[in-house]
């Protein structure tokens, strides 16, 4: 299981990656292995907004739905929409295939989440 | 937790573990999707250790099945097995079930995990006949052989003509040396085999079967309900339960209103007289996305029913689902809508059927 040190991660188990003032949101591999083949991702739209903590995407294996969950708050700049068509990426690459692109509404939201470390800690447990 | 005596085999193969009707079940091993196809198109083995068996004893033990038993239990033959429900007096579902035959005082019931304290406590409490019920659960693990190559693969292991095994009926045979009842049922829509045995001894055979069998996958509870799905078999708690009766649920038959009389019959017959206000139907959705059990199903603002096992099919490529729905609502080509989290989708009523075996 992998667990890059470049991100920050959160309980649900969505990781984010700062880039210039953005944000790439996914989920991690902890959450892929766990849900299973993924077979449906319903995504939110560019402009949508954001909350930290609140529902934004659904990710459907064949066993079960589940929300994503917005790790810091911020106006969806990108949607990869490959996941539409393809939504296995996120089995296959779950780090690489970022779900959104939003604008970094408040960096200090940053402070909330966990690091790699804490992370891949919880994931024992 | 409860575990079966296979759970050593399910770590050893890797399985992802989840917590089913109190025991440690697994779920699936590698792919829920590759065990479904295995199934369907070659053999898959399940362990389904935690069925409850019940077994029913005595002088009187016909009478007392056929009392508590919406099925016809006089009609049947030693080594036959019948499909059926234990119903309260109102027509609910205590629990659907596989009756199977020994001979006019010796029954064995085969019941869902879940229910099995239930209904043994159950079934107690109707029994003032000349019987006795036994709770013989802990006493016998048991693997389901499913597919259309379970017959071959099973074959090589016994002298006994696994033929003159027919559907719906077992015998008591010889595998590998070691004594099992068998019998050609299942749960998947397939062909295959329900096997009963000794703990030790079905463990053996579970772990021979895989070893010396490479088209045979070990199969989850994952696929167990995928499977089941796409061929309309209920799931109690879903299609059926306490407050769905068989009728609506489209079981009638295994519901035998011609006998003298069951536990549920004035209820399920005056349902059937007076015309059922709801029915269990197939979606399809004519969307994107999946819907689920749970979620509600509407005509125009009205609320008319909820779904109760939904899938993206995996023999179909497409999301199904099977819903309760109010007449006159059930028409088969009736365009409904569900809601999925925040937003409607457009489904259309079929036959909840989705998936038919095309025959050999």
């Amino acid at each position: 299981m992998k667990f890059p040190k470049d991100l920050y991660y959160t309980e649900t188990h969505e990781w984010v990656k700062v880039e210039k003032g953005h944000a790439y949101i996914g989920i991690t591999d902890y959450a892929q292995d766990a849900l299973g083949e993924i077979v449906f991702i319903e995504l939110p739209e560019e402009s949508d907004e954001l909350a930290q903590g609140e529902e934004f995407a659904a990710i459907e294996s064949v066993k079960a739905a589940s929300d994503v969950i917005a790790p810091v708050s911020g106006v969806v700049v990108n949607v990869n929409e490959d996941l539409e068509d393809s939504p296995e990426l996120l089995n296959e690459d779950p780090y690489e295939n970022w779900i959104v692109k939003v604008e970094l509404e408040d960096e200090s939201e940053l402070d909330n989440l966990m690091s790699a470390e804490e992370y891949e800690n919880m994931s024992k447990e | 937790m409860k575990k079966t005596a296979l759970h050593g085999e399910h770590l050893r193969l890797g399985a992802k573990m989840t917590e089913y009707a109190g025991y440690d079940m697994p779920v699936e091993y590698s792919s829920l999707k590759e065990e479904h196809h295995a199934v369907r198109n070659q053999a898959g083995v399940f362990d389904v250790s935690h069925m409850g068996e019940i077994a029913i004893v005595g002088e009187e033990a016909t009478d007392f099945v056929d009392y508590i038993f919406t099925n016809n239990v006089r009609s049947m033959t030693a080594k036959q097995i019948l499909y059926g429900f234990l119903c309260y007096d109102d027509g609910g579902v205590v629990d659907d079930l596989l009756v199977y035959k020994h001979n006019d005082q010796h029954y064995l019931l085969v019941v869902n995990a879940a229910n099995t304290d239930k209904d043994f406590e159950w079934i107690n409490k109707q029994n003032t006949f000349d019987a006795t019920v036994l709770n013989k659960s802990d006493e016998y693990s048991e693997i389901a052989l499913q597919g259309p190559n379970a017959e071959s693969i099973l074959q090589a292991y016994t002298e006994a003509n696994l033929k003159d095994i027919r559907f719906f009926t077992f015998d008591e045979i010889s595998i590998n040396g070691e004594e099992f009842l068998v019998s050609r049922t299942g749960y998947t829509g397939e062909d295959g085999f329900e096997i009963y045995g000794g703990h030790e001894a079905v463990r053996k055979l579970f772990a021979r079967l895989l070893e010396e069998n490479d088209a045979l996958k070990p199969c989850g509870l994952g696929a167990r309900d995928t499977l089941r799905f796409e061929v309309a078999l209920p799931l109690y708690g879903h299609e059926i339960s306490e407050d769905i009766t068989p009728l609506e649920a489209g079981y009638s038959f295994a519901v035998d209103l011609s006998k003298e009389r069951f536990i549920g019959k004035d209820a399920l017959a005056a349902q059937k007289a007076e015309g059922l206000k709801r029915r269990v139907v197939g979606l399809e959705l004519l969307d994107k996305g999946i819907i689920r059990e749970g979620y509600e199903v509407f005509a125009g603002d009205a609320k008319v029913g909820h779904v109760t096992s939904g899938y993206l099919a995996p023999s179909l490529g497409k999301a199904v689902a099977m819903a309760l729905i109010d007449k006159p609502h059930t028409k088969k080509g009736t365009e409904l809508s569900v809601k999925v989290r925040k937003r409607f989708v457009r489904v259309a009523v079929r036959n909840k059927q989705f998936y038919k075996k095309s025959q050999k």
